[in-house]
């Protein structure tokens, strides 16, 4: 494994990586709160929100679509937030009635505008193209050092190490108030900590790492990194420090031994073809996931709960 | 929070013994609180002063918005209308002196959070964002659960210890926070015997120090043996005051609606009998 490697895996599995510990970051929290499902919803609704900035703007380029898919982000959460208080509805189902609308809606859009001439459809929404993030220029490892060949890795690897930079450094920065009013709301109200606040900030910094991550990798993996590897983290410690750092580790295990496999697996096994990366990534997690909740060391949740 | 001045003060609390002229001014002052779940209100025009040094039950029936009370006067649920001041000023100004309980049953038990873990949590005023938690932290919170009996179980998950237990460890963190008024949802719900007197020495512990305990409390049996003072609501206040005047069968009647067994020996024997 030397120039091939390098030039044609090392990218997409760098960008499957970083963009599942985007995830997986907020996910911790989300899953805490009972709120998995919105990195879901979110994952969703991007969807419409491209085919938007595509009409809009006619170009498959990365700012615009992600503004757009951005937009359709903070279009579902406000959907979900009013369905939720008008129909007197229960958020789960409030978010499952949003984002299956504005998927369809997505669908239908796409099939009803031109696209045929771009690299714009539901298969690429659902699993990506993480395979076709090569790195042409690369010549083996020391292009690694070599700024010429690194000024042409693809584009999406800058863009998801910057938005796991922000995502890590918000978490970090704010570990604080999110552990606590994740833990005890009303606790933290009586600090005069501003708890909406966090929550919608949260949920934010959620839609930026599904945004960022859908351009690269595709829904399927986001969904799952969102809550697979912080559910199989949570079953491993007691701790949430610790949890955490499962949840990376998981997330990178997941994207390393999910492109290895689902690139080079079939070729051990005698087969022809590549499986979809993203695919396999996303079942490695829920296979992690599996393990955790039959092996886990705190999987039983505690004997004495409420006395 | 806005003063609905217009609105009639329909109930009154009748207010056992005006307070003399250089009482300390009251840790917290509710005026016309009303606050609302859907149609119903579940605190209506309630106006009340607890006392500065005292330990005061809020005693009422299920559903009187005992709890209601509580969080509004925190500002964990915004009401409809009404004001509330902590020794005179806006509570947004005395948060620091104040520590809240909450009930065990708002509390997610499957929390990755040890012991220690949520006694630190009432240090977030001095830690703040990014403060590290050093060793004289450890040792404050360490002594903190040392106070209410739990300094072996530090290191335990907070699901994986008794109710009682728990119920320790959130009075631990309500220490850690080195308040001048503790208020508590109904702290010796579903404890064990144990548990029911290390927090009660705690709480007057608290009070001989010079603190304020206001307990939402259930069993009306215990009320004179713990507490000094009550409150008695039913959605609307019916009275404040030294649980050997405002802690009478008359009292008890307005809050319960006569749903107590009658008791022909009067107040007195009313608090006996319970």
């Amino acid at each position: 494994m030397g120039a091939e490697f390098v030039a044609l895996s090392l990218p997409p599995i760098l960008i499957g990586t970083l963009a599942a510990i985007a995830c997986a970051l907020p996910g911790n929290f989300l899953l805490l709160r009972r709120q998995a499902l919105i990195g879901d919803a979110i994952s969703h609704v991007v969807l419409p929100g491209i085919v938007l900035a595509f009409l809009v703007t006619g170009l498959v380029a990365a700012w615009p679509m992600m503004l757009g898919a951005g937009a359709a982000a903070l279009v579902s959460v406000l959907l979900i937030e009013t369905i939720r208080r008008l129909g007197r509805i229960e958020p789960g189902a409030a978010m499952g009635v949003v984002f299956t609308t504005m998927f369809a809606a997505g669908v239908l859009l796409l099939e009803q505008s031109d696209t045929s001439g771009v690299h714009l459809d539901v298969q690429h929404a659902l699993y990506g193209n993480l395979e076709s993030l090569i790195w042409l220029e690369a010549t083996g490892w020391d292009s690694l050092w070599d700024a010429q060949a690194l000024a042409a890795l693809p584009p999406e690897l800058p863009r998801i190490a910057l938005t796991l930079l922000v995502v890590a450094g918000a978490v970090l920065l704010f570990w604080r108030p999110l552990v606590l009013s994740t833990f005890d709301e009303g606790f933290a109200r009586t600090l005069g900590l501003p708890v909406r606040a966090i929550g919608v900030g949260l949920v934010g910094l959620a839609a930026m790492a599904a945004v960022a991550a859908f351009d690269a990798v595709g829904s399927i993996i986001v969904i799952a990194m969102f809550i697979c590897p912080p559910a199989a983290a949570r079953l491993m410690t007691d701790r949430l420090g610790a949890q955490i750092w499962w949840s990376i580790g998981f997330a990178i295990l997941s994207a390393v031994l999910g492109y290895m496999l689902a690139g080079y697996g079939p070729l051990w096994l005698g087969g022809a073809h590549a499986l979809s990366a993203a695919g396999m990534i996303a079942c490695i997690s829920g296979v992690i996931l599996l393990l955790a909740a039959l092996f886990g060391p705190c999987r039983a949740p505690a004997g004495l709960r409420r006395g | 929070m806005k003063i609905d001045s217009t609105r009639p003060k329909a109930h009154a609390p009748v207010v056992a013994g005006m307070p003399a002229a250089d009482t300390p001014p009251s840790p917290l002052e509710i005026n016309g609180l009303t606050v609302s779940y859907g149609d119903t209100p579940a605190v209506n025009d309630v106006s009340v002063a607890f006392r500065s040094g005292a330990m005061t039950a809020i005693i009422g029936p299920n559903g009187a918005g005992k709890s209601t009370l509580l969080k509004s006067a925190l500002g964990i649920v915004a009401p409809l209308s009404g004001q509330v001041t902590c020794w005179g000023r806006p509570l947004a100004r005395q948060r620091h002196r104040i520590a809240y309980v909450p009930q065990r049953a708002a509390i997610d038990w499957e929390f990755p959070a040890r012991a220690l873990d949520v006694v630190l949590m009432g240090m977030y005023r001095e830690l703040g964002l990014l403060r590290r938690v050093r060793a004289p932290h450890l040792a404050r919170a360490m002594s903190c659960l040392a106070r209410v009996g739990m300094e072996d179980f530090a290191d335990r998950q907070i699901g994986r210890l008794s109710g009682g237990q728990q119920q320790r460890v959130f009075l631990a963190r309500a220490l850690a926070q080195g308040a001048d008024l503790y208020m508590l949802d109904e702290p010796l719900a579903g404890v064990d015997a144990a548990t029911e007197r290390a927090i009660i020495a705690v709480l007057k512990q608290i009070v001989a120090e010079g603190g304020t305990v206001i307990a939402v409390h259930h069993d009306l049996a215990t009320v004179p043996g713990y507490f000094d003072r009550v409150f008695l609501m039913n959605a609307h206040a019916i009275a404040e005051g030294p649980v050997a005047t405002a802690f009478s069968r008359e009292n008890l009647d307005l809050a319960y609606g006569g749903r107590l067994a009658p008791d022909p020996a009067g107040a007195a024997g009313a608090r006996d009998a319970l």
